[in-house]
């Protein structure tokens, strides 16, 4: 098993460093300015933008800034945001709490609603329970988040005035107070985004548990005269779990992206967030950054995906 | 009419013993026009008496918070790195000038003691130099003492290129002196009648010495204060985090008299402007939103029954169409637009002013802009003494198409106009922008019944408005025939925006199209009015070169403005913002309080 682990770290590393590569690339090759706002501003006189262009490396040839970035990473410095003149580590650490926490929860809720449904509708297809649990999960990912997020704010906000719509990342208040504020502005696009994830989910999970359930060894297991939940926990779902696992696991990064919009729509100051400023603004390291980041991710829930194969079916480690 | 008998009756409107409207009136008794009566009182320095303050607490603090949403977060609070009005708001909030500019154009102190005026001896009457006076007892957030020193200290870090200020503009061609602790002198190369730029305003923010003196130079980046800061304004720093959120709390120590009226201070950043204006027009979560660029009927629909209002400040802003008077098309020397070419068919000053014909203002402000735009014939609209009355503008399909017949473009088998084997086809290019592609739409369909055909383009904002130097599209490169853009005018002076079509500042390759004059216009009457204009020192005959500079852009057709852009936020029915088309939105910030 540890080298299995093992196998598939050394794999993850030249991967990165592609990634990093191709993305630097992308990025210096793309249009835009980080100092474009100085161009219409007739108080700044245009050799500012020049020569701050030229002091932050921009006009260096490509090769030589992809280095610079590359070992300057390696030393952990992760370079310094061009419009904030803040280390981009500090605007990554301050937004990540906010990212964790709401996608974190709505993760948890997609998971807490789509493994019963899925599981119980799988147990009795095209019931009316099935049926109903389809129409939804059918409807909750046609819906995008950005519609539904709206809607939520016209309904809960606007018409009823029961919850805010602007997220504060820093909530003036202590204790209980604070608690409950807290809660309360993640309602809504954990709902958003929670109830999106979970739809899909909702249908793999029962699509999963339909190949394995019908399988002899499970038919089997029912003539040993075994009950109905130690089938289906025991022996139906381990199985089904792999390709769920997959699922959940590459999902993740993805909705890291995903909550780009959410966090647009309810001022949630994210990562996703910063991104989209970052990439208005041209602000080239933190757009590296963050997209490495994301990279980096998708690697490493790559690498759990594996491990957690391993540890569901033997097998495959030993391949 | 005699001219000291014009005088006496400013004077009598100035001291309030005749009304504005008497004054017109007899004007027009005298044969004058009603808008060349107002124009003369404008001249006369009637706009810029002071206007009182509104403020009424009586007391300081008590106010509860006060939470502004700005759609946009600012990103930095050093106001020396500002590259945007964002950014200039939020290191706003914290650092304050010496003035800040009022709604009628005129100075307001605030870490100055007085205005200066050639009466108190602050201005020189030669126009080279001005002398400021700091208000006695101020005190930096620390408790430090605020002096001239910091003053002459805010110049020197400016001006050092090693510090890459953004302020360097402003500062570079000055120098400042400390007559003592609480006087600063600064001296001008040549007479300057617009002397009011540095550590005026938003741009003009002072940040303490103390604190940044070790920071000068290639460290700039490394000051704490740069995130951290410690300023003289109304609220002390709490927290910041870019791009999202600044908390201030009330500074109990300020030196304005029962201010400020507001306990904590939240800017909150990020979002959309539609949704910002719900946040407080509708719901009320928040008490102000900052530039709301929203359609005015949506306005309209999120103001019944809600808890805020739109609110407008008027400024010099204007929506403008921009004519290229060099050929896009063609290469000279690895050089498009350049300036050894003339434009094929913008050469004829016909095509020129058959298109202004063309652009319906009326049907653009109806449509588009609402109660946040006004139609004119001006590219300069604004301050009031500096808007010429002499222009007008139409909209007439048939003019515009009797205009061409005569000057010789027939229209051909396809309905589109020639001459010469040149056809009347036009490349015309703006921002991706919703109401810019809609008045697209709608100058459009107007060529196309005169017989011009308008290809449209738009290019995302963030590239239009760079000053890269590798990319095609920006709006200073004009590789096209029309472009449609605002300007924005940063003070209640038009030196700065006029200046920018002197032809000396033509954008080349050779100045890697850093010049600001990009529909190359160049004509020796501009130049001339600009330069006289530049320094003159008498308000009334500078005011004239500016008019006259104006009408010559209007007679030439340099420019079709399109729309006076106002500035649009929104506030709560309880909160008394004080807002200035000339100023920053936080830039009177102390001035603001809450009617219960």
């Amino acid at each position: 098993m540890s080298q299995y682990v093992l196998r598939r770290l050394l794999i993850a590393a030249p991967s990165l460093l592609g990634i990093s590569l191709v993305l630097f690339v992308v990025l210096a090759l793309a249009p835009g300015d980080p100092f474009a706002e100085l161009a219409t501003n007739p108080n700044v006189p245009p050799e500012v933008g020049l020569a701050l262009r030229a002091r932050f490396g921009l006009d260096d040839p490509i090769y030589l800034r992809y280095l610079h970035w590359l070992l300057a990473m390696a030393h952990g410095d992760w370079g310094f945001s061009f419009v904030s003149r803040v280390d981009v580590d500090t605007l990554i650490l301050q937004r990540l709490p906010a990212t964790l926490y709401v996608i974190g929860s709505a993760q948890v809720l997609a998971l807490l609603i789509a493994i019963p449904v899925g599981v119980y509708a799988a147990m009795r297809p095209y019931s009316i329970f099935d049926q109903v649990a389809n129409t939804l999960a059918f409807i909750g990912f046609s819906l995008p988040t950005f519609f539904t997020g709206i809607l939520f704010i016209l309904v809960f906000s606007v018409t009823l005035d029961w919850l805010p719509f602007v997220y504060t990342s820093d909530i003036n208040a202590t204790g209980a107070r604070w608690l409950v504020e807290q809660v309360r502005q993640a309602i809504m696009p954990v709902m958003v985004l929670g109830l999106f994830q979970a739809a899909s989910m909702t249908r793999f999970v029962r699509a999963a548990m339909l190949d394995v359930i019908r399988l002899d060894y499970v038919t089997t297991a029912r003539a040993k005269g075994l009950g109905q939940v130690r089938v289906i926990i025991k022996h139906v779902m381990r199985n089904a779990m792999i390709p769920v696992v997959t699922l959940i696991a590459l999902q993740m990064p993805a909705v890291f992206g995903g909550a780009i919009v959410t966090e647009q729509i309810f001022r949630i100051p994210g990562i996703g967030s910063l991104l989209i400023s970052s990439i208005l603004a041209n602000d080239t390291p933190v757009v590296m950054a963050v997209t490495f980041v994301f990279a980096c991710l998708v690697v490493l829930f790559n690498l759990v995906a594996d491990v957690l194969y391993g540890w569901l079916d033997p097998r495959i480690s030993l391949r | 009419m005699l001219d000291a008998e014009l005088r006496t009756m400013v004077d009598e409107v100035k001291d309030g013993r005749m009304d504005r409207r008497a004054f017109v009136q007899r004007m027009i008794g005298l044969g004058l026009t009603a808008p060349m009566a107002t124009q003369i009182l404008a001249i006369g320095g009637v706009a810029m008496a002071q206007s009182p303050s509104a403020y009424k607490p009586a007391k300081r603090g008590g106010g509860g918070p006060l939470k502004l949403l700005w759609w946009q977060g600012p990103t930095l609070l050093n106001p020396h790195f500002a590259t945007g009005t964002k950014e200039q708001d939020g290191s706003r909030l914290f650092h304050e000038p010496l003035a800040s500019w009022n709604a009628d154009g005129n100075l307001s102190p605030v870490l100055a003691a007085e205005i200066p005026s050639i009466q108190n001896g602050g201005l020189a009457a030669d126009g080279k130099s001005v002398t400021w006076k700091l208000k006695p007892g101020v005190k930096w957030h620390d408790g430090k003492p605020f002096t001239a020193d910091d003053v002459v200290f805010n110049w020197e870090y400016a001006t050092d290129p090693a510090t890459s200020t953004t302020s360097i503009g402003i500062y570079r061609d000055i120098t400042v002196e400390k007559v003592d602790d609480l006087t600063v002198r600064i001296l001008f190369k040549q007479p300057t009648p617009f002397w009011a730029d540095a550590f005026v305003g938003a741009t003009g923010a002072i940040i303490p010495k103390h604190l940044f003196a070790d920071y000068k130079g290639a460290r700039s980046r490394e000051a704490p204060a740069n995130l951290k800061p410690v300023g003289t304004g109304p609220y002390k720093f709490v927290e910041f985090r870019p791009g999202d959120l600044i908390r201030g709390e009330i500074n109990l120590d300020y030196h304005m008299p029962n201010r400020p009226y507001f306990d904590t201070l939240e800017m909150k950043g990020g979002g959309d402007a539609v949704s910002a204006a719900r946040a407080v027009i509708q719901t009320g979560e928040y008490d102000f939103a900052w530039n709301i660029q929203v359609e005015d009927d949506v306005l309209l629909r999120l103001e019944k029954g809600g808890k805020g209002k739109a609110i407008y400040a008027v400024g010099g802003d204007t929506e403008f169409i921009a004519l290229n008077f060099t050929d896009p098309n063609t290469e000279v020397d690895g050089e498009r637009s350049s300036i050894k070419t003339s434009h094929p068919l913008f050469s004829d000053p016909a095509v020129r002013q058959a298109l202004a014909l063309l652009v319906d203002r009326d049907a653009i402000k109806k449509v588009i802009y609402g109660r946040a735009g006004r139609t004119t014939a001006n590219f300069l609209n604004g301050p009031e003494k500096f808007v010429s009355k002499n222009t007008t503008w139409e909209f007439n399909i048939e003019k515009a198409a009797r205009l061409l017949d005569e000057a010789g473009w027939k229209p051909g088998a396809d309905g589109i106009r020639a001459k010469d084997g040149k056809k009347l086809k036009l490349l015309y290019q703006t921002s991706i922008n919703g109401p810019r592609q809609k008045t697209q739409a709608i100058v459009k369909q107007a060529c196309q019944k005169a017989g011009i055909e308008v290809e449209l383009k738009s290019v995302v904002a963030s590239v239009f408005f760079s000053s890269d130097v590798g990319n095609p599209d920006t709006f200073l490169k004009f590789y096209a025939d029309m472009e449609m853009l605002q300007i924005p005018m940063t003070q209640p002076d038009p030196a700065q925006l006029m200046r920018r079509f002197h032809s000396r500042y033509v954008a080349t390759k050779e100045n890697k199209w850093q010049g600001q004059n990009f529909p190359r216009y160049r004509n020796p009457d501009y130049d001339a009015a600009i330069d006289a204009a530049d320094n003159e020192v008498d308000p009334l005959r500078r005011a004239a070169f500016y008019i006259k500079a104006n009408d010559v852009l209007w007679r030439d057709t340099v420019f079709i403005p399109v729309m006076h852009r106002l500035k649009v936020e929104a506030s709560s029915n309880t909160l008394r913002p004080v807002i200035s088309g000339w100023a920053n939105e936080t830039d009177n910030l102390h001035d603001w309080y809450r009617e219960v």
